[in-house]
């Protein structure tokens, strides 16, 4: 027999000890994982450490490897969310927003064209009546000069807006490249304010992804439920501050031309008209803090940026006596009068919050606006009990796959079926390691994937062990039939397992979550236990035939 | 000679032609009844594939199916099953029941005031009962993971046969490939006839039973390739059943191997993951028969080409494979 040279075989080693000692963490889960969660806020923190931090860092030494396998939601518990993003809503919005602009430019060339008139139209369509077509083309030309070109990688040098004539009336909508540069736009600032206020409210390591066109996945460990999830991502919490018109009691008034109505939070039956165009508007904060008033009530404070805190100072100038609103999602929380010029464009909103109320509003206010309305698609909720009792479930059944699989072994191929075995161990240490490296997520789904590795792991020690029996009846010495099984059973071994991985492979590719988990333990799964049967156990049966010289080898 | 357990006689000479008639033919004929029941009967989908909502529920009291049903028939949800689950790992005073409620007209998933008013309607029947999971899927997203599951069955089919073209020949490609669609379909039928859950997991059970299948039939054709350079003059037949033979107690040993932990992960792993477990439990024990039994018939049927020196072949070679 061939000796393998010794740095494959250090090589082997290293590899072995490596994976022993990388998954050797899974072990302690509970003390390793407050070790971690402990480091992480310390360093958060700025490394100050209360004495509590102090204590749970110290439950696991800090020169210890200490990474995890991460608990899928099937196991750990949470909820899971997929989201649809209406990417409609914001092109009605852009386009509303341009009618005042294309008014007034076409009021300039009132000569030409006449009159100017919104006529109705669907959502995301702006539709303008002229009364002299003739002055059309010098219309269509000044409407395209207010679109820019697009910024996006396709997209470029088209313009946004797609302007048509269609008898009397000009028809102004995005133009394509535009709506995709705006869709992704959109997801992207979805994204962001959903991670955000997901983060607010500290849960550990949430997934939050866009997954093709429109959609968001969004999965949280250790929240409540789906509904929870929901009511903290969907709230959309658009603050404006508006001109107050006048105050009624009559919920059907007449507002009068670009003003609306909107009814009081904390007062039931008043409804105040307000200016449609807000003065100061919830994207120009930059900070909210729940805090008091001076007379110890709940309260949020707030600061503008510098643009918003101009606008709120030019316009508390002006209006000093005049009361102005302060809304929230289409209520009015309040309607102070303006006292003073107020500066530096901080100030505090009162009303009859509670602390949890202040809180709340102070995050959803720095999170800001969702730029469209989402619909769920799928939402889960998965009680951290079930998750306790699957992974239970899941121990009991890996141990007594493991332990029947190694008696087995043992009955089957005695001394060889020994070596097979720790090479499953070794198989099964390699597959965590992997996971807490690359920070894979084990799901229940991935444990049956591990539970399934032990039974097919030892196939490929079978391959050899099968084909070293046939060399020995055909009369090989020990030692070149041991080396002839291992040579001939490689290729059964490659092509087998290839084969195994491509399946492993396209699993991934289309599964999702739980599936997913189960392809990657799968995936590893293949290619550790590939390395076990043709490297460890190869290495073990070469150093115990030069330790004990065998004449004869009975498999 | 130390004491070894075995499956299978060190040596073995079976034929395992001799009743291809039954085995063969009784796997053909299963497909078809696979099929059959699959299009008569329909695969009882989970609402992965259909969409609705299903509530776990877990209390003290022993579940009542008729008071649970009365308690919410005031709803108004279209329909609503409810089964109880039973499971050796449960306590002695824990009693769980899956709520399945059809998906809502106009409504993409249950609003939560639907799910909580649902709560408090069980909670009148049982006050100790707790929701350890509600999982809500709207239709347009489960329309879609059909498609993508059967889309991953046809990628995952192709990839493979393209492989076992470049490493083999086309031939036990073919025959591969129609092994693994048997083992597929009627691991589907049995699914349609006992109308077991179908949902995301057991299309995943599928696809590993793909990769189980194809690792016990490419163990086959590695020793069939072997064996065809070795005995050039033997008929196709003949060098077959001789590679069947040879490969016989590994494909046992690992097959029992893979089944013993596929049984305690049955036993033990818990309901949750039961049907998953199940279906590779199945699907291994079938991909164990069908490389034995119907990878290389396909391949017989189809003929190899052994190159100059076979190329007469035996009459007898394939006299018998119309037999």
């Amino acid at each position: 027999m061939q000796p393998m040279p010794l740095w494959k075989r250090a090589l082997i080693l290293i590899i072995c000890v490596w994976g022993i000692v990388a998954a050797s963490p899974n072990l302690f889960y509970g003390p390793v994982e407050r070790h971690n969660d402990a480091v992480a806020s310390i360093e958060a923190a700025g490394g100050t450490a209360t004495p509590e931090l102090e204590a749970a860092r110290a439950e696991w030494p800090d020169f210890l490897p200490s990474a995890l396998v991460n608990l899928g939601l099937d196991l750990r518990g949470g909820a899971h969310l997929l989201a649809e993003v209406r990417v409609e809503d914001v092109y009605k919005s852009r386009i509303d927003a341009m009618w005042p602009e294309v008014r007034d430019l076409l009021r300039d060339l009132r000569d030409q064209i006449g009159a100017v008139r919104r006529a109705p139209s669907p959502d995301g369509v702006l539709r303008v009546t002229i009364t002299n077509a003739e002055g059309m083309a010098a219309a269509l030309e000044a409407v395209r000069g207010l679109g820019g070109s697009v910024v996006s990688l396709t997209g470029v040098g088209q313009s946004t807006l797609d302007v048509a004539a269609e008898g009397n009336d000009i028809v102004i909508q995005l133009s394509d490249a535009e709506k995709q540069a705006t869709d992704s736009r959109t997801l992207q600032q979805s994204l962001e304010i959903i991670r955000r206020r997901v983060d607010e409210v500290g849960t550990r390591e949430p997934t939050i992804q866009r997954q093709g066109e429109d959609r968001i996945l969004i999965q949280v460990p250790g929240i409540g439920s789906a509904s929870d999830l929901k009511a903290l991502i969907g709230t959309t919490a658009k603050l404006t501050f508006n001109a107050v018109v006048s105050r009624t009691t009559d919920a059907g008034a007449n507002a009068g031309p670009r003003n609306q109505i909107l009814p009081s939070i904390d007062e039931p039956g008043v409804y105040y008209i307000v200016e449609e165009t807000p003065v100061v508007s919830g994207e120009e904060l930059v900070d909210a803090q729940p805090s008091f008033d001076q007379n110890g009530r709940p309260a949020v404070s707030f600061r503008f940026d510098t643009t918003g805190a101009r606008k709120f100072g030019d316009y508390t100038a002006a209006n000093i006596g005049a009361p102005f609103a302060i809304i929230l999602d289409s209520e009015v929380i309040s309607a102070p009068v303006i006292q003073s010029y107020i500066p530096g464009g901080s100030g505090i909103i009162t009303g009859s919050f509670s602390v949890e109320d202040s809180t709340q509003l102070a995050v959803l206010l720095r999170a800001g606006a969702l730029p469209a309305e989402m619909d769920f698609l799928e939402e889960r909720t998965i009680g951290p009990e079930l998750g306790a009792d699957s992974i239970a479930a899941g121990q009991v059944a890996a141990l007594v796959a493991g332990v029947a699989v190694a008696i087995y072994m043992v009955a089957s191929y005695g001394l060889f079926g020994l070596f097979a075995n720790i090479a499953l161990a070794v198989n099964i240490a390699l597959i965590f390691a992997a996971l807490s490296t690359v920070g894979g997520t084990l799901t229940l789904p991935g444990i049956a994937g591990i539970v399934l590795t032990i039974g097919m792991a030892v196939d490929a020690n079978v391959l050899v062990f099968e084909r070293i029996r046939e060399e020995l009846r055909a009369n090989k010495n020990p030692a070149r039939a041991i080396e002839l099984g291992y040579e001939r059973a490689v290729s059964a071994i490659i092509d087998a397992n290839i084969t195994t991985f491509i399946t492993a492979v396209v699993l991934f590719a289309v599964g999702a979550g739980p599936v997913r988990g189960f392809a990657i333990t799968l995936g590893i799964g293949i290619i550790s236990s590939v390395f076990t049967a043709l490297y460890v156990t190869r290495l073990i049966v070469e150093l115990w035939y030069r330790w004990r010289k065998p004449a004869t080898v009975v498999v | 000679m130390a004491f070894r357990f075995r499956l299978a006689p060190e040596t073995t000479n079976i034929d395992f032609f001799r009743f291809q008639w039954l085995t063969f033919g009784g796997s053909m004929m299963l497909t078809v009844v696979a099929i059959v029941a699959w299009a008569v009967m329909g695969l009882n989908f989970g609402i992965d594939f259909r969409g609705g909502t299903t509530i776990r529920t877990e209390a003290a009291e022993p579940v009542d199916v008729g008071a649970y049903r009365d308690a919410l028939s005031g709803l108004d949800l279209g329909d609503v099953a409810i089964t109880e689950v039973f499971d050796p790992s449960f306590d002695a005073d824990q009693y769980v029941a899956q709520v399945r409620i059809a998906p809502q007209d106009g409504q993409e998933s249950v609003t939560p005031e639907t799910i909580l008013l649902v709560e408090e309607l069980l909670k009148s029947v049982a006050p100790s009962i707790t929701f350890p999971a509600v999982e809500s899927v709207g239709p347009k997203v489960s329309g879609e993971l059909i498609w993508k599951a059967i889309a991953a069955m046809v990628a995952a089919s192709f990839a493979i046969l393209i492989y076992i073209w470049m490493r083999f020949e086309w031939q036990y490609a073919l025959g591969s490939v129609i092994a693994l669609v048997h083992d597929i379909f009627i691991t589907i039928g049995v699914f349609a006839i006992f109308q077991l859950k179908f949902d995301l997991t057991i299309v995943a059970a599928l696809l590993t039973i793909l990769g189980y299948s194809i690792n016990d039939t490419v163990v086959v054709f590695d020793r069939l390739r072997e064996n065809l350079l070795k005995y050039k003059t033997m008929p196709l037949r003949d060098v077959m059943n001789l590679s069947v033979n040879e490969t016989l107690s590994r494909t046992l040993m690992t097959s029992v191997t893979t089944l013993v932990a596929l049984a305690a992960m049955l036993i033990f792993g818990g309901d949750v993951i039961r049907g998953f477990a199940f279906a590779i439990f199945f699907g291994v024990v079938l991909g164990t028969y069908s490389s034995v039994f119907v990878a290389k018939n396909l391949v017989l049927f189809i003929g190899l080409d052994r190159g100059d020196k076979t190329k007469k072949p035996d009459k007898s070679e394939f006299a018998n494979v119309d037999a």
